[in-house]
């Protein structure tokens, strides 16, 4: 017990250092970086809660794919340091503003939450019997298959919305045709001339 | 201190500790001969004799390798980022080690025999990027800049049709334990009925782990040598480590998945006398073969045609084959 709650305490610690260190890190791709510890530290702590497979999905999705496309943009910007530091007194009021709104419901939903969940009846991430990877594909793909089947119908709709609005449809596309090239032979790329001295083709 | 402390903590920390310690030492052992074994095969394709002057048979050329990058100078560019310069080759070599936790050579021989075991080699394989982003941004030089950014872009789409691949071979086992995997193999190997998958899974993860001929990251004809340019001495030797364990890493993937890990060829007499790791090895060093083959014989792709084959040959191919799979098994009713 004692060695669990110490590793509870230690992913929870760095995890809420190094997600304070994305917001105050100057450079973005520290940022990145620092919020990939985050994501690591977080599935520590679903491996606490005998999550095994949310942690490992969360490390798949999150930090093998969604942070790699974020660190792929944030390397390529052009960063002025000075420039960045200028507007932040113009903005703070705002941001100050959504973070105190955000943190207000956060308390008050932990604040409900505490009262109206009785600790003794919270439900084990594993049924009995069931590796949590079989729990949770019990749940998407049998119990709630159409709401599991609607939300990737919209996902997908989302994914060619996207690719349309920026498609840029050009007069003179550069494309490769493979079937063209590799129908090509011989005869119809080749000619042999004969080729007179002093006459020229 | 009590007993029960000792007996409940400190002793399991030892004996994990001690197993770790004894896997990786092996491995880098170990790979210092793949390495060898790479370059010997290399040259025996093109009719050279490879290295033969440290040790019989070359036998110690790549300790005497190790040992010269590790007396040389550390250079570190001036403009590099040098936190993050430093960090990347032990991120690839750290990412690549870890994977091995769960990899079992022999019924019961895995450090930890964990439930979702092949989804935490394909998480840990899928952060394997990061090490050469990291280390081609920090270098904040133009070569190892664009390496990264194709490196990047590269092991991305790959990764999509390598789980696919994975996807198969669960839907077939009913299990995510790399144990239950192998033992699922016991009648016929999975790369028997699987074929069209252990070959994308095998060219899939050539282009993983950037072996030729999907190299683009570094290809010396337009990158000089991509996003290692800049690196030197120790943080280059371990990058090279760390790339190397990754290639052995896929190798005893795919013996896991689709060649029966540690179950010989068939159950009879001669072949079960031979002792499950020696076959896990054979089979590795088989993969190995092949994968040394392929640098030798196929010239290095197009990056282009490199996303074309990933994105709409493989992607195509894997889905259509997770639906048969799945299809036929629901309706022998063999789905466990």
């Amino acid at each position: 017990m004692t060695l669990t709650s110490l590793a509870f305490y230690l992913f929870a610690s760095v995890s809420v250092a190094s997600a304070f260190m994305v917001i105050a890190s100057r450079n973005p791709v520290y940022s990145v970086l620092f919020l990939i510890l985050t994501f690591f530290n977080a599935a520590g702590l679903f491996v606490l809660l005998g999550a095994e497979f949310l942690a490992l999905i969360l490390v798949v999705v999150y930090v093998g794919a969604v942070a790699v496309l974020f660190l792929f943009v944030v390397m390529m910007l052009d960063i002025d340091f000075a420039e960045l530091n200028e507007g932040f007194l113009q903005y703070m009021p705002i941001g100050a503003t959504v973070g105190l709104i955000l943190l207000l419901e956060l308390l008050l939903v932990f604040g409900a939450s505490s009262t109206l969940v009785d600790k003794g009846q919270l439900p084990s991430a594993t049924p009995e019997g069931m590796t949590n990877a079989e729990a949770l594909g019990r749940v998407l793909y049998t119990d709630y298959i159409f709401l599991f089947q609607t939300a990737g119908a919209i996902l997908l709709v989302a994914m060619i919305g996207a690719i349309v609005l920026t498609l840029v449809k050009s007069n003179n596309p550069k494309r490769q045709d493979i079937a063209k090239q590799n129908a090509r032979t011989r005869e119809d790329a080749v000619e042999l001339v004969d080729i007179k001295p002093g006459e020229g083709i | 201190m009590d007993s029960a402390f000792f007996d409940s903590y400190i002793w399991p920390a030892l004996v994990v500790t001690l197993h770790s310690l004894a896997i990786i030492l092996a491995l880098l052992v170990s790979l210092a001969f793949f390495m060898l074994a790479d370059r010997k095969i290399w040259a025996a394709a093109q009719l050279r004799k490879g290295p033969t002057v440290v040790g019989p048979f070359g036998l110690l050329q790549s300790f005497a390798d190790i040992a010269k990058y590790l007396f040389k100078e550390i250079i570190i560019p001036t403009t590099a980022n040098k936190p993050v310069f430093l960090l990347a080759p032990f991120v690839t070599m750290f990412l690549a080690l870890s994977a091995w936790a769960v990899i079992p050579v022999n019924e019961g021989w895995a450090v930890a025999d964990i439930n979702v075991g092949i989804l935490y080699i394909f998480a840990i394989s899928s952060l394997g990027v990061y090490g050469v982003i990291m280390g081609g941004w920090a270098s904040n030089s133009k070569y190892p800049f664009l390496g990264a950014l194709r490196s990047a872009a590269q092991m991305v789409s790959y990764e999509v049709s390598i789980g696919l691949v994975i996807i198969t071979v669960l839907l077939c086992v009913g299990s995510l334990n790399l144990t239950d995997i192998v033992l699922a193999q016991k009648t016929v190997w999975f790369a028997v009925p699987l074929f069209p998958m252990f070959v994308v899974f095998f060219i899939s993860a050539l282009a993983e782990t950037n072996r030729p001929p999907f190299d683009l990251p570094e290809a010396e004809s337009e990158l000089v040598s991509g996003f290692m340019t800049e690196y030197s001495s120790t943080p280059y030797v371990v990058f090279m480590i760390g790339e190397l364990a990754n290639i052995v890493l896929m190798c005893a993937m795919m013996t896991i998945l689709f060649l029966g890990g540690w179950l010989p060829p068939v159950d009879i007499a001669p072949f079960n006398w031979v002792p499950g790791p020696v076959w896990f090895i054979i089979k590795m060093g088989f993969m190995f073969f092949m994968f040394a083959m392929m640098k030798v014989i196929v010239p290095r792709y197009r990056y282009d045609q490199l996303m074309r084959l990933g994105w709409k040959v493989f992607l195509p191919i894997s889905l259509i084959y997770v639906v048969l799979v799945a299809g036929f098994l629901q309706f022998f009713d063999m789905a466990s």
